[in-house]
């Protein structure tokens, strides 16, 4: 009988043996992965059985989260708010009519100071106004159209925006009006995508952004650096609100993926995610105490998540209102919640009860955007009939 | 070879995600949670507190409000 030749066979399995040996280790030891050569040695374990491990592990994962928040559902809030008293008879008409874009208005936001308005558009224009006079008092015009975002620093001396050119730029506002504010412009933040919202935390120091490239992300004005990214969306993210100063460093951005995720700023990490939009959320706002955040959808509903029940405590829809909410905010003591809508009209929404309290017409195209003023004494929206407003 | 090593490499980045999504979702279930009744009983307080410094719930006289306009003077 012939004898095999085992050398020439151990030699061949050695061989094989340190090929897929140093393709593992390839593959493995990515960036920020750590390599244990014994561990891998013993196992010799396919990529794809772990994979097939991992997705079962996230499914139950997924069915645990939905079983312990199905635990502490005892009650609805529209049944615990049976006892408070209905609201009555709202009379709000417009109190200030803003003119002076020639498109459609994409943003707004209220100074601190709760009289000036900054507002952005589609034609490139941004305008600061003055909202009791209904006087313009700067209008810049950007390099890009679909100024999508637009936020006024806390200090009331600069403004921020961006749009369809990927970027934030910080435009300080100086008290003399001939003087050419495009020359002071700052880029600040630099995205792959369009800007689809920004706004600045507590200070003139940093702006936290949004992007249609599927990030948000926290910047450092002064330098332009990047602080902090924010990754978990599945497709762009629309929106974004802050933390009232109060409950601490957290945000909440709504994307196109129909969920709503909630961000610790310091580390960069997604410590809630909410999905039960059937559409695009357009619009995300916190409620006043902290505790809970309202977000308006095309899906033609708003609803309210409450963050320490870790899940969504009210909807707010009518057969009736088949257009998507595109903008959403809170009165000052969280009862009413106001949202603009593309059927043109404002909704005004009893927070607790869960019933509409009143509609207000007036625009002649679809509302885009809606803030309260920071001392709740009014709203403004605007529209994409070209403008803005201001409601009490 | 070059194309087993580019599915290989494609099954890693797979098993990233994999791994990110399990990550994140440990994260997510590990929270302190409280019931859906002391949350709105919150909600409820909150917005009870701060009811009457509400002016767009509550409405505030013409004469405080900035925007709305002031009743002309009756004796004029």
């Amino acid at each position: 009988m012939k004898r095999k030749c085992s050398c020439k066979r151990h030699i061949f399995c050695l061989g094989l043996f340190c090929f897929i040996y140093i393709l593992f280790f390839k593959m493995l030891c990515g960036p920020g992965e750590r390599y244990l050569p014994r561990k891998m040695a013993a196992q010799e374990v396919q990529p794809s059985e772990t994979i097939a491990k991992l997705k079962l592990e996230s499914e139950t994962l997924k069915t645990k989260l939905e079983e312990e928040r199905a635990k502490l559902h005892d009650v609805e809030l529209h049944q615990v708010a049976e006892k408070v008293e209905p609201l009555g008879q709202f009379v709000m008409k417009t109190r200030r009519t803003l003119k002076g874009h020639g498109n459609k208005v994409l943003c707004m936001d209220w100074c601190k100071d709760k009289r000036r308005i900054v507002s952005s558009s589609q034609d490139g224009k941004v305008i600061v106004w003055d909202a009791f006079t209904t006087n313009k008092e700067h209008a810049v015009t950007m390099p890009c159209t679909w100024v999508m975002a637009c936020a006024y620093a806390p200090s009331g001396c600069a403004v921020a925006c961006g749009g369809l050119d990927n970027k934030c730029s910080v435009y300080p506002l100086s008290l003399d009006k001939n003087e050419n504010l495009a020359a002071k412009k700052k880029s600040v933040a630099m995205h792959t995508n369009y800007l689809s919202a920004c706004s600045f935390t507590n200070s003139d120091m940093q702006i936290l952004t949004s992007s249609g490239d599927g990030t948000c992300a926290l910047w450092d004005v002064e330098s332009g650096q990047l602080l902090q990214s924010f990754h978990g969306h599945a497709a762009d993210v629309l929106c974004l609100d802050l933390a009232p100063s109060e409950t601490g460093n957290t945000f909440v951005s709504g994307g196109c993926d129909k969920k709503a995720n909630v961000w610790d700023m310091r580390t960069g990490q997604c410590i809630q995610s909410f999905e039960t939009h059937e559409s695009d959320i357009n619009s995300v706002r916190y409620y006043p105490s902290g505790d809970a955040f309202a977000s308006g959808s095309d899906d033609a509903t708003c609803r309210l998540y409450d963050l320490r029940a870790d899940r969504e405590v009210a909807i707010y829809s009518k057969e009736s209102i088949i257009f998507g909410a595109s903008s959403v905010d809170f009165s000052l003591s969280g009862r009413l919640l106001f949202g603009g809508y593309n059927d043109y009209t404002i909704n005004v929404w009893d927070v607790l009860k869960g019933t509409r309290v009143a509609i207000l017409f007036g625009h002649e195209n679809r509302v885009s955007t809606l803030r309260v003023s920071p001392d709740g004494t009014a709203f403004c929206s605007g529209s994409w009939d070209h403008t803005l407003r201001v409601w009490a | 070879m070059l194309l087993k090593m580019s599915s290989k490499m494609s099954s890693s980045t797979n098993m990233a995600n994999a791994r990110r999504m399990v990550q994140q979702l440990r994260v997510e279930a590990s929270i302190e949670r409280i019931k859906v009744s002391k949350a709105s009983a919150d909600l409820m307080r909150y917005c009870g507190e701060h009811a009457k410094q509400d002016p767009l719930l509550m409405g505030i006289p013409a004469s405080e409000n900035p925007f709305k306009d002031k009743k002309p003077c009756t004796i004029l």
